[in-house]
């Protein structure tokens, strides 16, 4: 398979672009790899491209029940960021951002990483002294940060009412800017050709409806597409991490499963600068290079595991859009579609071996699994291949919460609807 | 959604606030094991399908009720009064309700 360049798309246009080949295999499933991973999301995709780039193992399958990219990967509103306060999330978040920042080149594949900043408004004087020491804790990790007044704010987004009037008046904000966002359906297909290509099997169409246990460890999955063995079996499924882990006997995790609802905008000329988040609810809103305004907010507040929400999270996030920019009251709503969150009890995620012999979990990535798939792939693969975390995710641990040691961000306490 | 208060009648699910899984039954106080009180804080079933849950009418009339809910259709089966005083509520709902109130 040839490497994409400008040379191959001109003469690729000059034969009619009839010779393009499809930039994955559809492999059938073998009776037995080295390392199975369920899930073919963003986070199994780079998962399985890190096995094989990094550590050398190739011998890897990506069982995925629908098509590639169905799930969350192809759902989110592609934020990309590292504005954390705790170090193991900083850490974590820049080591994902260090990738993103190389990822098109690094996988010939362009995802359209575009560092045009994320701004958190303030609409408080309280809200400001927040994001001030928020900023300074970035940057004591060694990340960029911005504390921004009211002016600076208004001229990097002309849309905004900053006027003295507006229902909640903006102070001033915090700029991330290197943080932005990336094109999601090219990240899931930039990893799948790119693991493809260094010998990894793409199995699509194969959902799991059990494990095979030898001996109280796990030696592979049962398909719908037959049996696969494997001596290492890894669990990359964000949302239906309850039900595939139920399938294993574990039904004790930290987790909670909720439905987060997204939303985009008929196109409009360019307007919004950077990601905006609103501060006196939750709102992140983006302008795509299509034009559209990509835009969501909070979770529903209860368990689920249906892909489509309820009509108050629409109200509360197209009121708090509308608080922001006035001018969007007359923009057309132009799809909205839910996905399945797994919400962990601390707000953060978890990589870790086990819980059982032969098996390496993935997941609690709550709702923001998207900006860190380049490092959740690559220190899950690091576990996988060393059958031990990476200094990177060494306190995403189950073991946290009973040891006292969970990484609450926001303060919220376990009540994973609140993160 | 719209929930089904045993006091209030059917409303809205933005009049009620998520109180979480009702299964989760925090421990005795004599029970001194961590992994117990770890599990009830921590540990959660994660079910899909029926799924029984806590739910605070917090702009109606401020109990507590258990709702049995399926979490793939949204489908509501059953909304119950809950806590010590849910008998006594019942039986004066029912009063209320048979005297035409």
């Amino acid at each position: 398979m040839s490497r994409y360049s400008a040379w191959e798309i001109l003469k690729n246009a000059v034969k009619g672009n009839r010779d393009w080949t499809p930039a994955w295999r559809r492999a059938e499933p073998k009776s037995a790899y080295d390392v199975i991973i369920i899930g073919g999301g963003g986070h199994g995709l780079s998962t399985a491209y890190y096995l094989a780039k990094v550590h050398g193992i190739t011998n890897v399958a990506v069982v995925e029940k629908g098509y590639l990219g169905s799930g969350n990967v192809g759902r989110n509103t592609t934020i990309v960021r590292s504005n954390y306060r705790l170090t193991p999330n900083s850490r974590f978040y820049e080591k994902s951002m260090e990738l993103w920042r190389e990822l098109s080149h690094d996988l010939n594949y362009n995802v359209m990483f575009s560092p045009r900043g994320v701004l958190n408004l303030a609409l408080t004087p309280g809200q400001m002294d927040t994001y001030a020491e928020r900023g300074n804790q970035m940057r004591l990790m060694g990340v960029r940060s911005e504390l921004l007044d009211r002016d600076q704010v208004a001229r990097l987004n002309p849309g905004l009412d900053v006027s003295g009037s507006a229902r909640f008046p903006i102070e001033g904000g915090l700029l991330q800017p290197d943080a932005g966002n990336a094109r999601h359906d090219a990240v899931a297909w930039g990893y799948a050709r790119a693991a493809d290509q260094l010998g990894v099997d793409i199995i699509e169409n194969c959902e799991v409806n059990g494990f095979l246990k030898e001996g109280g460890r796990i030696t592979g999955v049962e398909t719908t597409r037959g049996t696969i063995r494997a001596a290492k079996t890894g669990v990359a499924v964000a949302g239906n991490t309850g039900k595939v882990m139920k399938l294993a006997g574990i039904d004790n995790l930290p987790i909670e499963s909720t439905v987060l609802q997204a939303f985009v905008s008929e196109s409009i000329k360019p307007i919004i600068k950077n990601v905006v988040t609103f501060g006196a609810g939750h709102l992140y809103v983006s302008q795509s290079d299509k034009g559209g305004l990509v835009f969501g907010g909070n979770i529903d507040y209860y368990n689920s595991y249906a892909q489509r929400g309820n009509l108050p999270v629409w109200e509360e996030v197209i009121s708090e859009l509308l608080a922001m920019f006035p001018a969007f009251a007359r923009v057309k709503l132009l799809r909205s579609w839910g996905g399945v969150m797994d919400m962990s009890m601390d707000g953060s995620p978890i990589i870790t071996t086990g819980p059982i012999d032969g098996m390496y979990l993935n997941a609690g990535w709550c709702y923001g699994g998207f900006k860190a798939t380049p490092a959740s792939g690559w220190c899950f693969a690091h576990t996988i291949a060393n059958d031990k975390a990476s200094e990177y995710n060494e306190t995403f641990t189950l073991e946290r919460f009973k040891n006292g040691q969970s990484i609450d961000e926001l303060g919220a306490g376990p009540t994973p609807w609140y993160h | 959604m719209k929930i089904t208060c045993p006091y209030c009648g059917e409303r809205d699910h933005r009049e009620f606030t998520y109180r979480g899984d009702a299964t989760a039954i925090r421990p005795s106080i004599d029970n001194t094991s961590l992994d117990d009180h770890q599990a009830f804080v921590y540990d959660r079933k994660n079910t899909a399908g029926t799924h029984r849950e806590l739910w605070n009418h917090t702009s109606g009339c401020r109990t507590h009720v258990v709702v049995v809910r399926d979490t793939v259709s949204h489908e509501i089966f059953s909304c119950e009064p809950v806590g010590p005083f849910a008998k006594q509520l019942a039986r004066n709902v029912a009063k209320l309700k048979g005297a035409g109130a």
